[in-house]
């Protein structure tokens, strides 16, 4: 359920492909473990990650449209999100135009949201709401409905560039609005809380939420991920303490 | 980083998104296999000679056995606080009281995972809640008055108030430690000594208070604990030598009490039952809400006296009301007390049970609609699932009396007028409960309804400072805050005239 994210300046290809290595096998020390759901990157490097991860399974999702801060013309948010398909993405992580949100136009949000899904073609969208800049719980509720009625297949928190990122009482607004939304049209609609969650406590809160809210049906990295990079070398930890009842020094899990 | 096993890890095996059991272990709790009678600073063989058991609801064994304590035994506990009143507490300078009281309460909070799990067995509430509510709550209530032990002339300016001297306390079993601090604490802080008697199902955590009570060298017979049934109740209630009497628990007793004490000087409070009405508007914020009629209703399997046991929900919502509490009942875990994970522990007794029982079996013979959660209740001990019945009229019993159990009537209302009606339709008025977005509307239906508490947006929140009681046939007086001290006081003002 863990999406493996890398969304610097200073990406290169090399940090994508060493991303990818990680994703493909987590630990070597432990055989059988299931490998990440998807690993994250910018447009750019979306080939790159492609050829790293032929034949795994493993998902590629692409950032688009003027990541993080959503500040660019329509046009160009579209082809980027073509191109980004075009290069092999699976899943597209679009942003809301927030400051158009926050004026109260939401015929254009809407819209922004209808277009990019159409640009996806196949392509999975997931809506950056990027909670952290809307304010109160109501624009979160309010956002997460008009990303949802415009076609997102999952609703996402943060980019991770701006602070406070996922929170338990934003995640459980989102979550409630997705259960509200499946209830009204029978359409059911992924979550991804991102940014903030390295720890596998803080993480077991979180599914333990999202079981109460909507049930078991989302406890798959179908319908849930967690957007969080650091999280899964705290899981490592976790088991390998489960293992052998001691923690290990973090020097021993591979940091790329 | 140790060697790998080689081993595959288990991951998809059985149900992975199953809870585990999170039991809260009971090793450390250490009972003794009978108590005696808590008189003058002592553990004492009762008169009566006789004993009966205290059992854990959730498994029907028997916990301890448990002194009964007859009219002597009563006699000799309010001799003690007589004594104790007259040479000990009443002379001892305020703040020196308030010493006892922080360090009750110190000792409470530092053996609060005992008594939480102590108040989980003798009684079957959820771990959690003992532990979250119940022992916390209960070490405020002693801090609080604590503070005021030395204050209170500044709580009644230009009056000088006089404790009582000997108060007769009788509590129920559904708060059974919390109960005892609410009525324990301002007591002491007002320098009255304290004969309390325990609920007969849930007599273990007053016992352990007692003794706590002696461990940290509270005066002898400042606070004697007497255990027994009704009868014990009654030769309280009946002894002369009794200023002050608190009750907390049904109508009826009340009643009785109140009609024992006509025409004698002693002073009393009264507790009583309820029947709440939970009134949600359309503009609510609806999940906050059904989190708020499943906490009003289900909170302690229902045995709480200011329940939200009639919800009132505009008709306008009610069917997504009612979807999304069925839903969420759903997940609500019935089961074992003691287990981290319970949202809805055991009956507190096999006669309770029975009770709420006919209840249920009164409103199917009414005709009326019914939801119940599906769980499969554990095969020995006392259990009853959540149950909603909705299209409830105002005429039937369901909607009239108090269960006292985790039995949800609910009905619905167009305008504000009807809800406020319906609401107050009642012989009670412990508590309701306002659910709506707009401020204004919280101050214009609180101020209609005819209750002791109003809780807007939330339910069942308890605070030290905060005054409870009842309108109606729900009581008399009020416990906790200011309110709470002058139950326990004579208040003069200044021309000598009594106050209270």
């Amino acid at each position: 359920m863990i999406d493996l994210t890398t969304l610097e300046g200073a990406d290169s290809s090399d940090k994508v492909r060493r991303l990818c290595a990680k994703a493909r096998r987590l630990h070597a020390e432990m055989p059988g473990l299931p490998h990440v759901a998807a690993v994250c990157v910018y447009p750019q490097l979306v080939g790159v990650a492609r050829d790293a991860l032929a034949d795994t399974g493993i998902h590629i999702a692409s950032v688009a449209t003027g990541f993080p801060s959503g500040q660019i013309e329509r046009a160009h948010k579209l082809a980027e999100t073509r191109r980004a398909v075009k290069a092999g993405a699976d899943e597209i992580d679009m942003v809301i135009s927030r400051g158009r949100f926050l004026a109260g136009d939401l015929r254009y949000v809407h819209d922004e949201i209808v277009a990019v899904k159409d640009a996806c073609g196949d392509a999975h969208l997931k809506v950056i709401l990027e909670t952290g800049e809307l304010g109160s719980l109501d624009q979160v509720r309010r956002a997460s409905m008009l990303a949802m009625h415009a076609g997102a297949d999952f609703i996402k928190t943060s980019t991770g560039k701006i602070q406070p990122a996922a929170t338990l009482p934003v995640t459980l607004v989102m979550l409630e609005a997705i259960r509200d939304f499946e209830e009204k049209t029978g359409r059911q609609v992924g979550m991804k809380p991102a940014g903030g969650i390295s720890k596998s406590k803080l993480a077991l809160q979180y599914l333990v939420m999202v079981k109460e809210t909507l049930g078991n049906r989302w406890l798959t990295p179908e319908w849930f991920r967690f957007g969080a990079s650091s999280l899964a070398n705290d899981v490592l930890m976790q088991l390998a303490k489960q293992e052998t009842g001691a923690y290990q020094s973090a020097d021993y899990f591979s940091r790329d | 980083m140790a060697k790998p096993t080689g081993e595959p890890l288990p991951f998809g095996a059985g149900d992975a998104l199953a809870y585990a059991p999170a039991p809260e272990s009971t090793e450390h709790v250490q009972l003794d296999e009978r108590y005696g009678l808590f008189i003058d600073g002592a553990f004492k063989t009762p008169r009566s000679r006789r004993f009966f058991d205290t059992v854990n609801p959730a498994t029907e064994q028997t916990l301890a056995r448990v002194a009964r304590a007859n009219a002597a035994d009563v006699n000799d506990a309010v001799n003690a606080a007589r004594r104790a009143y007259e040479r000990h507490w009443s002379p001892l300078k305020p703040a020196e009281r308030g010493k006892y009281l922080y360090r009750i309460a110190r000792v409470l909070q530092e053996r609060a995972r005992e008594f939480a799990v102590i108040e989980s067995m003798d009684g079957g509430k959820p771990i959690r809640e003992s532990r979250d509510v119940d022992v916390p709550l209960a070490a405020a209530h002693f801090f609080y008055y604590a503070g005021w032990a030395d204050k209170l002339p500044y709580a009644f300016p230009g009056a000088s108030p006089q404790p009582l001297g000997v108060a007769g306390q009788i509590i129920p079993w559904n708060f059974p430690l919390l109960m005892a601090a609410w009525k324990i604490a301002p007591a002491l802080a007002c320098g009255n000594t304290v004969v309390l008697k325990p609920a007969e199902t849930t007599p273990l955590t007053a016992l352990k208070l007692a003794e706590l009570c002696r461990d940290i060298d509270l005066p002898p017979g400042v606070v004697n604990i007497v255990t027994g049934a009704g009868a014990t109740g009654q030769a309280l209630v009946a002894h002369s030598d009794v200023d002050k009497l608190a009750f907390t628990g049904s109508t009826a007793v009340g009643r009785d009490i109140q009609s024992a004490l006509a025409g004698r000087r002693t002073r009393y409070t009264l507790e009583l039952g309820g029947k709440a009405a939970n009134i949600i508007f359309e503009d609510a914020a609806i999940d906050q809400a059904v989190e708020g009629i499943v906490n009003a209703i289900f909170f302690n399997q229902g045995h709480v006296c200011c329940a939200g046991s009639r919800l009132l929900v505009q008709e306008s919502i009610a069917k997504d009301v009612l979807r999304k509490l069925k839903r969420r009942m759903q997940s609500l875990i019935v089961g074992d007390p003691l287990d981290k994970n319970t949202d809805i522990g055991a009956i507190n007794s096999k006669a309770q049970l029975e009770r709420i029982k006919a209840y249920l079996e009164l409103g199917r013979a009414d005709d009326l609609a019914s939801f119940q959660t599906e769980t499969s209740l554990p095969a020995t001990g006392y259990w009853c699932a959540p149950t909603v019945f909705t299209g409830v009229a105002q005429s039937h019993r369901l909607a009239r009396e108090e269960i006292f159990g985790p039995v949800l009537a609910v009905q619905t209302f167009r305008t504000p007028d009807e809800a406020v009606s319906l609401a107050n339709n009642t012989p009670y008025g412990l508590s309701s409960g306002v659910w709506t977005d707009k401020g204004a509307k919280v101050f214009q239906i609180s101020a209609q309804l005819r209750s002791g508490v109003v809780w807007a947006n939330t339910f069942n929140k308890f605070d030290p400072t905060s005054p409870f009681g009842g309108y109606k046939e729900s009581g008399v007086g009020r416990e906790g805050g200011l309110h709470g001290l002058s139950a326990y006081l004579d208040v003069q003002d200044a021309a000598g005239r009594g106050r209270a």
